[in-house]
């Protein structure tokens, strides 16, 4: 069981609900348990649409393939089964809740996990959250805020990081964590990341990003090219490197014609 | 996404419910509204002749004034009026079994965390509210300070000077039909008198006073705060109200004198048969600050503006209001403020949330006298629509005179978007987890300022409205 993959796509295909055509055109990848992979891809190569499709995003829809989560499908599941289940995605645009506060909705969250008639212990909540915060270098009061309601970039970003070391996931998809961060808040983000690995090193990390920078900071042990909808290439850290110094523009001629 | 399941919730819109008592009451007035039924309701309480003179020429500006046809639709309202009857006796009221309670209101009283004593008494099946030992003392204490807090009636009875003083002075009869018809056949409600200086810590609470009237169709409730008191009046319940009334229409009036502080919080949660059309004013002088704290929860049709006359300098008002409406119903609130004395502030915070059928309306007036220099008002409303077919309007009216004023607007609609839902449910959140917690979040800047318990009780009411709100 330990050595079969965490997360296995086949052959995937999906698009936006009410359009025609579709962006991811016959994905394949594996995840093993703990490892931490990235998947790279110029603009419009279909990496969001990879994210919002495995968190189970209403506006997408799967017209063929299979997608395994810990050998179950997790295409059957509704977006708070996938959740409870422990796939998380971090937002590449995190969403304004005005007047719930990180830790009310934090709160909720974990509730909502629980069976029917059991509590969570407000006490053990409050610790843990001031615990997480801690270890991420945030400030209490960073808590009490409205969830990213007036929020900068790097504090939404941070919020969401926030959220994956409360929620513990098997599963952390990042969609495009890194993008719109100066240095700064980037490797604010990225320690982030590395301390809740070494924390839980079970973990399975997707990043999905354009850039190779923030690369640097957290290194992955596989990096996958996405171009079209599909993985064109597969390797280890250097095909970053490689991306870094030569761009997307070779992969140009592989990309399938739509259709 | 799968199909969403529709949770088999406890619908609070769908009141199909009456209690059924097999007695009719001894003594009733005749169905509709006449000068018998005035002449009888004066005789029953044994007033003076200056208030039965005062019941009689409201009724004839009552049937002189045309029904309003600027707000809701009242269209159906005068085959109500003339089936319903404007005066019951107290002593014939309907007595009920806490028997006759349909088990599915006794279980959202129970979903509502409500004591089983103070079910009944929300239930009208008249049992003695438990707290009543407490109000007792809490009683002892208000009376040591010199304030009177009583039924209307023996406000009247008991303190007739300082009743014929103020009462009818906020809101005359002639103000509009409705507080002419209730001029007409007031019944029950509260009379409060704060003595200058005295602050009280414990809110008045309209639930403690028991008295068979309290919750009367017609209520009247006159409040003065005197000069430099301080106190907070709470009326109502996030709890369902249980009426066999299809019609409340009550009349507020509150004096607030120089420099004293007087809230006033209702919140209230009428059945879906209910037309509450309710004039709520408040007199504000010198330095002086008078808060409405208001929500609105069910009924068919409301139509309420808590009001602020700002007639001192220096004088403040604020309105803040919740409304909700689900299928069928109507909210049509807001607040008026006006200010006639220079230095005067005031603020609307108007919120919102419709809800299926539901159609909230914004409907508000700002007005600032020629003289009313340096006053400054502000006037926030927001609405949040649950579903495609909820519905919102925003009806705000300005009218300054004044050159020398400051006066800010602003107005939102919200939808719950698919992507604040997704967000929230790919935390692991339901549908209606996500929507209650949006909606929570949404009126947090007023639920805030509500005594805890009330607090507590609209969250959970709003989680219990939320079901059955996807699907």
């Amino acid at each position: 069981m330990s050595d079969s993959p965490i997360l296995s796509i086949k052959d995937l295909h999906a698009k936006v609900a009410d359009e025609e055509i579709d962006i991811l055109h016959g994905l394949d990848l594996e995840l093993g348990r703990g490892e931490l992979h990235a998947v790279m891809g110029p603009n419009g190569s279909g990496k969001s649409t990879l994210a919002k499709v495995l968190a189970g995003h209403p506006g997408y829809e799967v017209t063929s393939g299979e997608v395994l989560f810990e050998g179950e499908d997790l295409l059957e599941l509704e977006v708070e089964e996938r959740a409870q289940k422990g796939v998380f995605l971090a937002f590449q645009y995190p969403v304004e809740v005005p007047g719930v506060s990180i830790a009310n909705f934090m709160r909720t969250a974990l509730q909502a996990r629980l069976e029917e008639g059991e509590e969570i212990d407000l006490f053990d909540f409050q610790d843990e959250l001031l615990g997480k915060m801690e270890l991420l270098g945030m400030d209490p009061s960073f808590a009490e805020r409205s969830v990213n309601d007036g929020f900068s970039g790097g504090e939404k970003k941070r919020n969401e990081i926030l959220q994956m070391a409360v929620l513990k996931p098997k599963l952390a998809l990042m969609d495009e964590t890194d993008s719109g961060l100066d240095i700064d808040a980037l490797q604010v983000v990225a320690n982030g990341v590395k301390k809740l690995k070494e924390e839980d090193p079970d973990m399975t990390v997707l990043i999905i990003t354009h850039y190779q920078r923030v690369l640097r900071y957290i290194e992955p042990d596989h990096v996958h090219v996405m171009i079209g909808g599909r993985i064109a290439r597969s390797g280890g850290p250097e095909v970053a490197l490689e991306l870094e110094a030569e761009g997307y523009e070779q992969y140009k001629e592989e990309q399938p014609a739509a259709s | 996404m799968p199909q969403n399941e529709v949770v088999e919730g406890l619908d609070l819109d769908q009141y199909k419910y009456h209690f059924i008592t097999e007695d009719e009451p001894v003594f009733r007035s005749g169905r509709g509204l006449n000068e018998k039924v005035v002449r009888e309701i004066s005789a029953q309480k044994d007033e003076p002749e200056w208030m039965l003179n005062f019941r009689l020429k409201a009724l004839e500006i009552y049937n002189k004034k045309p029904m309003p046809t600027w707000g809701g639709d009242l269209s159906k309202l005068e085959s109500v009026l003339d089936e319903i009857y404007f005066y019951v006796r107290p002593q014939d009221k309907m007595e009920r079994s806490w028997d006759d309670v349909p088990p599915n209101i006794k279980e959202t009283f129970e979903r509502l965390g409500i004591p089983e004593a103070e079910q009944k008494v929300l239930a009208g099946v008249g049992a003695q509210y438990e707290s009543e030992m407490v109000y007792h003392s809490l009683k002892e204490e208000w009376e040591k300070k010199g304030v009177i807090f009583d039924s209307i009636e023996d406000g009247l009875k008991n303190h007739p000077e300082l009743f014929r003083e103020h009462f009818g002075t906020v809101i005359p009869s002639a103000d509009n039909k409705f507080s002419a018809m209730n001029s007409a056949v007031w019944s029950g409600g509260s009379f409060v008198y704060i003595p200058p200086g005295v602050e009280l810590d414990t809110p008045l609470q309209a639930y403690f006073r028991v008295n068979q009237e309290q919750m009367g169709q017609f209520e009247r409730t006159l409040i003065i705060a005197d000069e430099g008191s301080k106190a907070h009046y709470i009326e109502g319940c996030t709890a369902p109200m249980y009426s066999t009334e299809s019609f409340h229409s009550g009349v507020i009036e509150i004096v607030v004198k120089p420099g004293a502080h007087f809230r006033y919080t209702t919140i209230q949660n009428w059945s879906n048969n209910m037309y509450n059309l309710v004039t709520q004013r408040a007199m504000v002088h010198e330095n002086a600050t008078m808060e409405w704290l208001d929500g609105n929860l069910g009924s068919k049709l409301t139509m309420k503006y808590p009001s602020c006359y700002l007639v001192g300098e220096g004088a403040h008002g604020s309105v803040l209001s919740i409304a909700y409406s689900g299928d069928g119903q109507h909210q049509d609130t807001g607040g008026k403020v006006i200010h006639a004395a220079p230095n005067t502030t005031s603020q609307i915070v108007s919120k919102s949330i419709s809800k299926g059928t539901g159609r909230s309306t914004y409907r508000g007036l700002c007005q600032v006298h020629e003289g009313s220099v340096n006053s400054k008002s502000n006037v926030e409303c927001d609405a949040l629509l649950i579903n495609e077919t909820s519905r919102t309007d925003t009806y705000p009216y300005i009218e300054i005179e004044e050159k020398k004023s400051n006066i800010g607007h602003e107005a939102t609609v919200s939808k719950v978007g698919d992507e604040q839902l997704f967000y929230l449910m790919s935390r692991g959140m339901n549908e209606e987890e996500a929507m209650a917690l949006i909606v929570r979040g949404f009126i947090e800047p007023i639920a805030k300022l509500l005594p805890l318990e009330y607090a507590v009780e609209l969250n959970r009411l709003i989680e219990l409205e939320m079901e059955g709100s996807v699907g």
